[in-house]
């Protein structure tokens, strides 16, 4: 039921916006709120990840996938266990790029006979590949509301992703890319027991808000048209810090800034946050060079030695007393 | 320890990437919203100018499929006048300043409508 709650919860948000726009809320929606999101947004991923920064690493974590750099004659995986600090950022920038921890993804299944299998399990790393790349592009592309004139990348996108020249106004394939692959990540976690009893409100509002956004987006642009020039003027009102809101901006303009405003607050708090965090993940940025390096733990107490010598002279005349050969000597 | 400088580094250009747009419209000020120069003399579009403004490319698309898939050029408009659909024939001669009419609106949000491959775009001074 806590999906319910979830997608509830993104229902009545974008009803306070709908109708709190049309109340004479739409310099709060329009301006007050997107401002503030902003500025949590910002200072609290620094914050996080600042935290993080200050937090010591005491030793190379080696859990890895490969071979490690051993003898000359041993071939190691120099990008899954890489002995250098390039290797190490290069192994960063695949997983950012590629997931390629959730391509090891694996599912295990009591079948019929009491067979229990394993097997692995793709569809999770398509469909997160698929999301996160398509969220990128509608990101990317909404650049062209906050920039006069818009840059030419951001045409080239705009013209790659509507390739297909379906319709007016053009369909984007990373719209429905988008729309699919969210669908199927809140589906597969209700759609197997185990995963469902493991899945907090942590897990369904952000699906939940990112479909609200989503799919407001598209009604935007698919349905109930807004007028974007007017939108625009907004937006350049907002990042020109002169803001101030045009006339006839449709209310659901104003669910979809809010909904996204929202998503702009929770993300320093949330899960979200890996976004910033993949970079500092221990087990990727590390290289593994304990052997071949001496780590010392920065928190120890400095070490005082005591070397055989100095004890032999402590106890010098003892030693001698008793008649105990000495080195010195 | 060590890296600390590179996380800094990496946070710096995060937050200064993520401002992108507020720099740029200190770089070339503040942008000027476009004004579509109407030059006929009709006093009405097709559809209520409100109506145009947010759905011209829906009209232009039912327009395309009515007269290339059904063969019927005549489109009854809301208050009853009938015009001749055809996106060279008859929008562009009540809005021949393409320029300054459809392309001020499009340049100002990105938009490039590939109709003009194809069909003929009314000849102007640039
Ligand atoms: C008031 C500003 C404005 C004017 C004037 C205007 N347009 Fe547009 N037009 C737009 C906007 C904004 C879009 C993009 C809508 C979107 O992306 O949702 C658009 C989109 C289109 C599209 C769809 C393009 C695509 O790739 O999706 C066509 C076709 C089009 N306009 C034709 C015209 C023609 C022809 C004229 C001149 C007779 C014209 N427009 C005048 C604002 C305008
Ligand atoms: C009979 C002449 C005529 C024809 C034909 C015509 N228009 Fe218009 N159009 C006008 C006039 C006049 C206005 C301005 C109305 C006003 O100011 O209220 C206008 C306004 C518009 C606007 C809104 C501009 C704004 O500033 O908001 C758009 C977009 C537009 N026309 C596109 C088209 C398209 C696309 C076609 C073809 C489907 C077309 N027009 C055909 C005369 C015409
Ligand atoms: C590949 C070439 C091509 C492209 C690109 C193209 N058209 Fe056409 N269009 C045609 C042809 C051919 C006809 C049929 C002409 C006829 O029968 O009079 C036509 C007819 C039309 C008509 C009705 C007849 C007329 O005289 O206008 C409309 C409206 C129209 N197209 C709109 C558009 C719009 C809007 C776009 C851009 C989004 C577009 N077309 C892009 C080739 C094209
Ligand atoms: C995380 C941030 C956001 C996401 C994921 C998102 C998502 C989407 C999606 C999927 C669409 C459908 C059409 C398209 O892909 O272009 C859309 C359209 C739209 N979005 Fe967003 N959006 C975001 C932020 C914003 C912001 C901050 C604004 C305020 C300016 C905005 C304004 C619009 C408008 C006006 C449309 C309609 C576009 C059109 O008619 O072509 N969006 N959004």
């Amino acid at each position: 039921m806590r999906v319910v709650w979830s997608l509830l919860l993104v229902g009545v948000l974008a009803l306070i916006a709908f109708f709190g726009a049309q109340a004479g809320g739409q310099a709060l929606f329009g301006i007050v709120l997107p401002y503030l999101a902003m500025a949590v947004f910002l200072v609290g991923v620094a914050a996080r990840v600042v935290g993080w920064a200050r937090s010591t690493v005491p030793f190379r974590i080696p859990t890895t996938c490969g071979q490690e750099r051993s003898l000359p004659w041993i071939k190691p995986a120099s990008l899954d266990n890489p002995s250098t600090g390039l290797g190490a950022a290069a192994r960063v920038l695949l997983e950012v790029f590629t997931f390629r921890s959730l391509f090891r993804n694996n599912r295990s299944e009591l079948r019929e006979g009491g067979r229990f299998t394993f097997s692995a399990d793709k569809w999770l790393w398509a469909a997160a590949l698929a999301f996160h790349y398509s969220f990128l592009v509608v990101f990317l592309r909404h650049y062209r509301f906050f920039a006069e004139p818009v840059p030419a990348v951001v045409a080239w996108i705009q013209g790659l992703d509507g390739f297909f020249q379906v319709g007016l106004p053009v369909v984007y394939v990373s719209d429905i890319v988008l729309v699919a692959a969210l669908g199927y990540l809140l589906w597969r976690r209700l759609a197997d027991a185990r995963l469902r009893y493991i899945s907090l409100h942590a897990d369904y509002f952000p699906l939940a808000l990112i479909l609200g956004v989503a799919l407001s987006g598209v009604l935007l642009r698919y349905f109930s048209k807004a007028d974007i020039v007017a939108v625009k003027e907004l937006a350049i009102g907002l990042v020109s810090f002169h803001p101030a809101v045009p006339k006839g901006i449709d209310p659901l303009v104003f669910v979809h800034i809010f909904l996204v405003s929202v998503l702009l607050t929770y993300f320093p708090f949330s899960k979200l946050v890996h976004m910033a965090g993949v970079f500092l993940s221990p087990t990727r940025n590390l290289a593994n060079d304990n052997r071949m390096h001496r780590h010392v733990n920065p928190w120890n107490p400095p070490i005082v030695g005591h070397t055989y010598a100095e004890w032999e002279q402590e106890f010098h005349d003892k030693l001698v007393a008793s008649g105990i050969p000495l080195d010195k000597e | 320890m060590r890296d600390r400088a590179w996380i800094f580094i990496g946070l710096a250009a995060f937050l200064a990437l993520a401002l992108a747009p507020v720099w740029q419209s200190a770089l070339h000020g503040a942008a000027r919203k476009p004004e579509p120069k109407i030059v006929t003399k009709a006093k009405q579009c097709v559809e209520p100018t409100a109506e145009m403004r947010r759905n011209h490319m829906e009209l232009l698309n039912a327009w395309r499929d009515t007269v290339v898939r059904r063969g019927q050029r005549t489109y009854l408009a809301a208050d009853g006048k009938t015009v001749t659909m055809s996106l060279s024939g008859t929008c562009m001669s009540c809005h021949p300043n393409k320029k300054e009419f459809c392309d001020a609106c499009h340049n100002y949000l990105a938009v490039s409508p590939y109709c003009w491959e194809c069909h003929i775009e009314p000849k102007e001074k640039s």
